[in-house]
């Protein structure tokens, strides 16, 4: 039978803020255990949460961002459960009033189609410590003992919850890849999924293709990058369709995905689910933020992805697919902003830094000591005819490990091209003198000759002369 | 029998410190005499800090001498309930699950009064989280009160009351989440102040239900009263629900009289289950009152009768939140041995950590957050404490103050109630809806019973007036002239 897939994502955003949520410790990864941490985040008796403004300035932002309306009255909730991780055993989080309501991100897909999620809520949280169970085979089940960092333990995490308007992989991948491109625009996290400061958790079932009602979902976490989001979504799609093939029920349940077997395996039922005992937080007053804030906090939104993907298209005259592509690369967008910012021709230099740059910034892992100005040169010179497209690649390479100027890459490799028509007009001369049967065949129509008389001109140039204007010089003399 | 220091009030104490007649160190011997005359009778204490208090007291000594400017706190014996966290100092809130937890900071309220130079004689037992109308929950020892030692002080601030009560420190703080601080006040002679919700810094009170815990003080007349609170009030950045609301003066206001002053009389809370004792005391007072000028009139708080199950719904729902922290992970008390996981092991550490009562209201509370029975349970509760507010709201249009007995009876006897929960959660009920409003009100003595046990009379002002509260309440002091002393200070050198 044929099925739809229904994909809902839960996403949650580390925020980058310099303090925690409720206390003031440093809000930094990577430290040495629990030394990031103060009585509040450790849930000492007597200590109490204070909201950090700046946190929430930036759900603010993400929830503009997002097309979200921005509740004037939200409040926290206590979320109740027992684990060694969580200092107070409760979580601070929100519940039935999320400072950001509704909302939308627009997606494009690979075939250049687009397509509108909805976004249902996006509400402000604390993270919790880091538990790393040891002893017995390492895993959590036979574990000795567990050791306790709690550094992470109170940092401001925002959760974004989408409708469940995905049908594939791809277009779950589409939204988080967007999802993190306007994160990471905003400035408000490091998005990084590799450390956590992005996670994602999906919520999926199957439908007979073209059925209203939805069917059981499961909800399967722990995938730690995109491209496991898509292949832990498709393996789920798989084995639930075998499960109704096989009229066997889908079980509401929450799975593990394990990124080594490639599979997913059941964590917890519906039955084993937790009572949460949500109430609302009384340590913390209710948010409402003033409106001027609001406002204040729109007007400071930067270009979206969206718009700017539009804008390269629109105004720069840009293909929808390298749009898509400079888009999605903060670093990539910049640098090719940055440089025609810098005069350069927007086409070619986004086809430079979609194509050979981003090979070697791949390659690198970083920009390498590429600026701007290298870009800029890059593309002025090969449309001023100094140099070939080959002999720019070269002139790139070096000014990427380097830092050299292009301009004098080109020199110091002997790569500039003679466009020099006096020179070259000399040069053309003789080629003219040594070759008289060729030009006879020339006037005599067969026009497709002057390719072999360029190709002498080169060798008298030895390569170092712009094909395009030699070619130019021979037209003029042999027409003349 | 000569007089001792620490029978005298702070307001005397400061002015002797300030004319030299006295040191700090002489005002701490005295208190440190009366503790240790009367200590092993009242149990007022869990620890004491003889050697930091000493060496506080000398420091002030120094600093006293060089003239510089003086607070009304300085160098006065303050005793803290058990509850508020001191640094390096033992905190237990009368708990096994806190027997060995030292706090890494000081509570807001006690470095307020340390900062104007208070001097800790120590920290006092309770009922077990603040659980409790007797001191009977403290996992530790009952407290006696000074005035009849077969009797409880009250609760749950009972160690800090007494304390007062005995002279072993001249204030304390206290926190009254329910009436923990009015109910011993007036069970034990001497005088409690509940000021307004967010007034004073909760950060370092070691929550029970924190939207109603309310740091409070015992002192033995109302001037001292709102000198302490002087110093406790305003805002705290590390307390999101304290009041950013500018503190006025408490003092200055103090000698108005309450000439033409609206008085309420809380009618209900005169019928049943009031002693005889009590009701007469209190009427008295009102008499007096009214004698001076106030005009009386009789005032109903509608909605006061559900307050009580309302409270007994949002009290351990918080708490059974507030108090999950404690499980044996980071600090306290952890169950020794083997465990299967860390949860068996945190379950053991409660199991083994908490009181019968901490442990009642817990799941109390946890049943009436759960699935399904919040709306009815927790939701309700809201919806009533709303509409108390609303009996405030409209009893303040017609009047300044409202009066009503503290507490239904005096002092009962240690084990009387121990085990019968409604009883003892019925000692509240005039308290209560205070607590559920967050309005400031205050509990003076009124007088004896037939049994020469105290009786307290209670004044409730709107939010944030605490002036007139303190006006009312100075007045009424001033009239009764009443002195309190219990039998056992007198007895005591």
């Amino acid at each position: 039978m044929a099925y739809e897939a229904v994909i809902g994502l839960e996403c949650h955003v580390e925020l980058s803020t310099a303090t925690k949520m409720f206390c003031a410790c440093a809000n930094v990864f990577g430290a040495p255990p629990n030394t990031q941490t103060c009585p509040v985040c450790l849930g000492h008796p007597g200590t109490l949460p204070v909201p950090n403004r700046e946190a929430i300035a930036r759900i603010i932002k993400i929830g503009l961002a997002l097309d979200s309306a921005i509740a004037p009255h939200s409040l926290f909730h206590r979320k109740n459960y027992f684990y060694p991780d969580m200092p107070k055993n409760y979580q601070i989080s929100q519940y039935d009033l999320p400072i950001c309501v509704g909302g939308h991100l627009d997606i494009e897909l690979a075939d250049g189609s687009a397509k509108r999620v909805g976004i249902t809520r996006v509400h402000m949280e604390e993270d919790t410590g880091k538990s790393t169970h040891g002893g017995g085979s390492g895993r959590i089940h036979d574990a000795t003992y567990a050791t306790l960092d709690f550094n992470r333990a109170g940092v401001p995490l925002v959760e974004c919850v989408s409708e469940p308007d995905m049908r594939t992989p791809e277009e779950a991948a589409a939204y988080l890849r967007e999802l993190r491109a306007t994160l990471e625009s905003l400035d408000v996290s490091d998005v990084k999924m590799e450390e956590g400061s992005l996670r994602c958790d999906a919520n999926v079932s199957l439908r007979p293709a073209g059925a209203e009602t939805l069917g059981t979902k499961v909800e399967i976490k722990n995938m730690n990058s995109i491209r496991s989001l898509e292949r832990a979504l498709a393996f789920e799609i798989e084995r639930q369709t075998k499960t109704l093939d096989a009229d066997d029920p889908i079980v509401q349940e929450t799975r593990h995905w394990d990124e080594d077997a490639g599979s997913t395996a059941s964590m917890r039922s519906k039955e084993e689910a937790f009572d949460y005992r949500y109430f609302p937080e009384p340590d913390i007053p209710a948010m409402e933020p003033d409106p001027a804030w609001v406002d204040e906090v729109r007007a400071s939104l930067p270009e979206l992805p969206r718009a700017r993907r539009d804008r390269y298209v629109d105004t720069l005259g840009l293909k929808p697919e390298v749009a898509r592509v400079l888009v999605a690369d903060r670093g990539a967008s910049a640098l090719f902003e940055d440089a025609v910012a810098l005069d350069a021709e927007p086409v070619a230099a986004a086809n430079w830094v979609t194509q050979d740059v981003a090979a070697l910034r791949n390659a690198a892992g970083d920009n390498g000591a590429l600026t701007p100005q290298h870009v800029a040169d890059v593309v002025t010179l090969i449309s001023a005819g100094a140099v070939s497209n080959a002999g720019a690649k070269q002139a790139l390479d070096a000014s990427f490990a380097s830092g050299e100027p292009v301009e004098a890459a080109i020199d110091r490799l002997g790569l500039r091209q003679v466009s020099d028509t006096g020179a070259l007009g000399a040069l053309a001369d003789e080629v003219l003198a040594e070759n008289p049967d060729v030009v006879q065949k020339f006037r005599d129509g067969k026009e497709g000759v002057i390719g072999f008389l360029v190709g002498q001109l080169m060798q008298k140039a030895a390569g170092a002369a712009n094909p395009k204007v030699a070619q130019e010089l021979l037209r003029e003399r042999l027409q003349g | 029998m000569s007089e001792a220091l620490c029978d005298l009030t702070g307001a005397e104490l400061s002015a002797r410190l300030g004319a030299g007649e006295a040191s700090a160190s002489e005002v701490l011997a005295s208190s440190h005499a009366r503790i240790d005359a009367v200590e092993d009778r009242v149990g007022a204490f869990l620890t004491r800090t003889d050697q930091l208090a000493s060496e506080r007291a000398e420091e002030l000594d120094v600093y006293l001498s060089t003239g510089a400017p003086q607070s009304p706190v300085a160098g006065i014996p303050v005793a803290l309930k058990d509850v508020f966290t001191t640094n390096g100092v033992r905190t237990t809130c009368g708990s096994r699950i806190l027997e060995t937890y030292v706090p890494p900071y000081d509570a807001t309220a006690w470095a307020r009064l340390a900062g104007a130079g208070a001097v800790l004689v120590g920290k006092t037992n309770c009922d077990e989280f603040a659980m409790g109308s007797s001191n009977e929950n403290s996992a530790y020892a009952p407290v006696h009160n000074p005035w009849a030692l077969d009797r409880v002080p009250g609760g749950s601030s009972g160690g800090s009351a007494a304390a007062v009560a005995a002279g072993e420190a001249v204030w304390a703080l206290g926190t009254d989440t329910g009436g923990s601080v009015r109910q011993p006040a007036s069970l034990c002679g001497v005088v409690g102040l509940k000021p307004t919700y967010g007034r004073i810094s909760r950060y370092g009170l070691i929550a029970f239900a924190s939207s109603l815990d309310t740091v409070g003080t015992f002192t033995r007349t109302v001037r001292d009263a709102a000198s302490m609170l002087q110093v406790l009030a305003g805002h705290d950045p590390r307390d999101a629900t304290s009041l950013d609301v500018a503190v006025p003066s408490y003092t200055d206001g103090l000698d108005g009289g309450v000439a033409g002053l609206r008085v309420g009389v809380v009618t209900d809370a005169f019928g049943e289950g009031v002693a005889p004792g009590v009701a007469t005391s209190v009427r008295a007072a009102i008499d007096r009152l009214a004698g001076r000028g106030a005009e009386i009139g009789e005032v109903a708080l509608p909605h006061a009768g559900y307050a009580l199950s309302a409270y007994y719904l949002i009290a351990p729902s918080e708490c059974s939140s507030n108090l999950a922290r404690y499980d044996g992970v980071r600090y306290g008390y952890r169950a020794p041995g083997e465990h299967a996981d860390s949860i068996e092991m945190m379950f053991a550490t409660r199991g083994q950590g908490f009181g019968p009562e901490v442990k009642r209201r817990i799941m109390l509370g946890t049943y009436a957050l759960s699935a399904g029975y919040y709306e009815a349970y927790y939701g309700q509760a809201q919806k009533v404490r709303t509409l108390v507010i609303r009996d405030y709201e409209a009893a303040f249009e017609r009047f300044d103050i409202l009066v009503s007995p503290t507490s239904p009876t005096t002092a009962f006897r240690i084990g009387e109630k121990a085990d019968d929960p409604m009883a003892m959660y019925l000692n509240d009920i005039f308290t209560i809806p205070a607590n559920l409003a967050g309005v400031p009100a205050i509990s003076i003595p009124s007088g004896l019973d037939d049994d020469g046990l105290p009786v307290g009379v209670q004044l409730t002002a709107p939010a944030l007036d605490e002036p007139t509260l303190f006006r009312a309440a100075h007045a009424l002091e001033s009239e009764l002239a009443l002195a309190l002393r219990p039998p056992l200070v007198l007895g005591a050198g």
